[in-house]
């Protein structure tokens, strides 16, 4: 068993308009909500830390794509891109960001701990590794419903230093569970570059270590990540067990708002903005003449219109009463 | 009680509870270490796989914090998970998941999310065991919202609160007791359960009221039958259950008798006693006719030679020196 590295090919970049067009309107959702969450948390709306996605749009999209409402799912704090490839509404999650009654916990659980049990997502969590355990039971539910559900679960590169990472893969893969585990290497764990933290090269080499089967994918291509996403959705669907995805990407902001950012160049994220997802995107899909410059504008215009509408909605949402204190404890 | 009851042993009405739980209700899975063929280390779920099959009764890897994990997410998502700690003292690698993720899902998900889950293990000290293989630490686990704390002291009461439990909507962290498996007890073959909350007044009495759970309680009751010899009248409460708590039976108690010893094997300094004799001054502070007194273990690691363990756990004398003091008097020994 070796890794698996995932090789796009021509056929992989030739997608229909209407395809074209969901993939960019999720891309720019992503990314036009995590900025405004930015604006928003400079205006004090938040608590908190705020952990912004940007720069990994592609994972979510592209894996999103091929998961449905009755799957379930787990993430961290950096979790809203995977939240709003899974469903999520908007208004509803700069709700909970903001602590209001309308957000899809009340405002109990914020931006770190965004749950909705209608759209599978089991919650995002603020232990880097502490979700995924909880996907693989989500799998044990899965396999004894045997209704074809899988359980994705989206960490970064650290949480493949926690033990209970390690125990959840082992876990997965003895009883052959239908769960995806979606490692977004970023290249660092919080402040630390991921290289000085662990030895291996690849990080697929992880689950390869427990007879997953390993993939590794460049994370900032979504076309890329539709192909590996195809592939680990079939096989875990179909009672094969789980499959381990490394992405490969990065974060083009700091680990949180605010984040002093001092242990990488200037140079070293210019040479990455180039290749983040909506500009490679966008330059495949105007090479491929697939969609317009026109198109893409407006499509992104109208992304962009819902995400302020929901945003100025989530602002007038009420605050949640005292009485909320004592409730939903047990 | 019923009129048909059998003798059978705590371990014996643990399984029982398991039993008959899983026969009605086809979510319930089992998962822990050697809980499969070998019918775990206590027997506690011996013959479960024979008849509830390998996809319900998984045995696990040694990785306590992968597996409670798992009971959570599969308990978040339908199933109704019974998880063992082989040895409570194995939480510990398993905390985050128990404390962190299990307890607070509930809240955090602003009620959305249930997670029924029952984690069973068993603690206690008195066999030298060493001091990673002895601990109490039921307090730890009712210190932090979001999960309720069950210490049976019997084999009526292990059946009952533990059926209580597997229908439970919440986390339960269930504590038995390693010395307690064997002991034996009338238990009654018709259903039954017990609530949670409700603590059991085993003897009543006059002169002092006496508060313990699990295996301490077995202690106390001897030392009750000693001080009864004596004309010391002692009223014995069982609380069962510290999340939730009943404070109310043990107030009342306290307004009769005046005079309050609470005993625990959990280390003294900061144990569930500290918490209880502070909601009982608080709110009857009046009735007291003595400072509260509390005897738990010492706090040091539990040591292994049997003789020191001995003195570093709650033992029948040191529960006498407490009464004496409350009572202002010697009973002598």
């Amino acid at each position: 068993m070796d890794i698996k590295f995932i090789e796009t090919e021509k056929e992989d970049y030739n997608i229909t308009k209407q395809k074209a067009e969901l993939i960019w309107s999720k891309l720019t959702e992503i990314r036009y909500f995590e900025e405004t969450s930015i604006e928003a948390y400079k205006q004090g709306l938040l608590g908190g830390s705020l952990h912004p996605y940007i720069g990994q749009e592609a994972v979510a999209t592209g894996i999103g794509e091929f998961i449905n409402e009755s799957d379930y799912m787990t993430t961290t704090y950096r979790g809203r891109g995977h939240a709003l490839a899974k469903g999520a509404d908007p208004f509803k999650l700069f709700a909970e960001m903001f602590g209001r009654i309308d957000g899809y916990c009340k405002g109990k659980g914020g931006p770190m701990h965004i749950a909705n049990n209608e759209l599978g997502m089991l919650g995002a969590n603020g232990i880097v590794a502490g979700g995924i355990p909880i996907a693989v039971g989500a799998g044990l539910t899965a396999k004894s419903m045997n209704q074809g559900q899988v359980s994705i679960t989206y960490f970064g590169d650290g949480a493949t230093n926690q033990g209970v990472f390690h125990e959840a893969m082992n876990l997965a893969a003895i009883l052959k569970l239908p769960v995806i585990f979606i490692c977004e290497n970023n290249l660092y764990s919080e402040m630390t570059p991921i290289k000085d933290s662990v030895l291996n090269e690849h990080l697929a080499e992880r689950g390869l270590a427990y007879r997953i089967p390993s993939y590794v994918v460049d994370g900032n291509d979504v076309f890329a990540v539709r192909k590996v996403a195809k592939l680990a959705t079939e096989y875990a669907r179909n009672g094969n067990g789980p499959v381990f995805i490394e992405a490969k990407t990065y974060r083009l902001l700091g680990h949180m708002f605010g984040d002093t950012e001092i242990y990488r160049t200037k140079e070293e994220v210019n040479s990455w903005r180039d290749k983040e997802p909506l500009k490679q995107f966008k330059r495949k899909i105007l090479e491929s003449d697939i969609l317009s410059e026109e198109k893409l504008n407006e499509i992104e215009q109208k992304v962009k219109n819902l995400i302020d509408g929901a945003f100025n909605r989530a602002k007038e949402s009420e605050q949640p009463s005292f009485e909320e204190v004592y409730t939903d404890v047990y | 009680m019923s009129t048909n009851s059998r003798i059978i042993t705590y371990a014996e009405a643990l399984n029982e509870a398991i039993y008959e739980e899983m026969s009605s209700n086809d979510k319930i899975i089992v998962l822990g270490e050697d809980i499969g063929e070998y019918g775990g280390v206590f027997n506690v779920t011996k013959g479960l796989i024979e008849k509830f099959g390998k996809e319900r009764i998984i045995d696990t890897p040694i990785s306590e914090a992968g597996f409670a994990g798992a009971g959570i997410g599969a308990a978040m998502t339908g199933l109704k998970p019974i998880v063992e700690f082989m040895w409570i003292d194995f939480t510990f690698v398993a905390l985050d998941q128990i404390l962190n993720q299990g307890a607070k899902m509930t809240y955090m998900s602003g009620g959305q999310t249930k997670v029924p889950i029952v984690f069973r293990t068993q603690g206690g000290g008195g066999r030298g065991n060493g001091a990673q293989h002895s601990q109490s630490l039921e307090t730890i686990f009712a210190h932090i919202p979001g999960i309720k704390v069950v210490v049976p002291s019997n084999p009526y009461d292990a059946k009952g609160l533990l059926k209580t439990a597997i229908r439970d909507n919440c986390p339960i962290m269930f504590i038995e007791n390693k010395l307690l498996y064997n002991t034996k007890g009338v238990v009654p073959e018709e259903e039954y359960t017990i609530p949670f909350g409700q603590a059991n007044i085993i003897t009543e009495g006059s002169d002092v009221t006496i508060v313990s759970i699990s295996r301490s309680v077995q202690i106390c009751e001897n030392v009750i039958e000693d001080l009864k010899a004596k004309g010391i009248s002692a009223e014995l409460i069982d609380i069962r259950t510290l999340v939730p708590m009943d404070t109310t039976t043990v107030i009342e108690s306290v307004k009769k008798t005046n005079r309050l010893v609470i005993v625990h094997e959990a280390a003294e300094n900061f144990g569930w006693g500290s918490e209880l004799s502070s909601i009982v001054q608080d709110v009857a502070f009046d009735y007291l006719d003595a400072p509260i007194k509390r005897v738990g273990s010492l706090h040091v690691p539990i040591p292994y030679n049997l003789e020191l363990e001995k003195e570093v756990l709650p033992n029948e004398k040191r529960i006498i020196e407490a009464i004496e003091e409350v009572l202002y008097t010697k009973v002598g020994s």
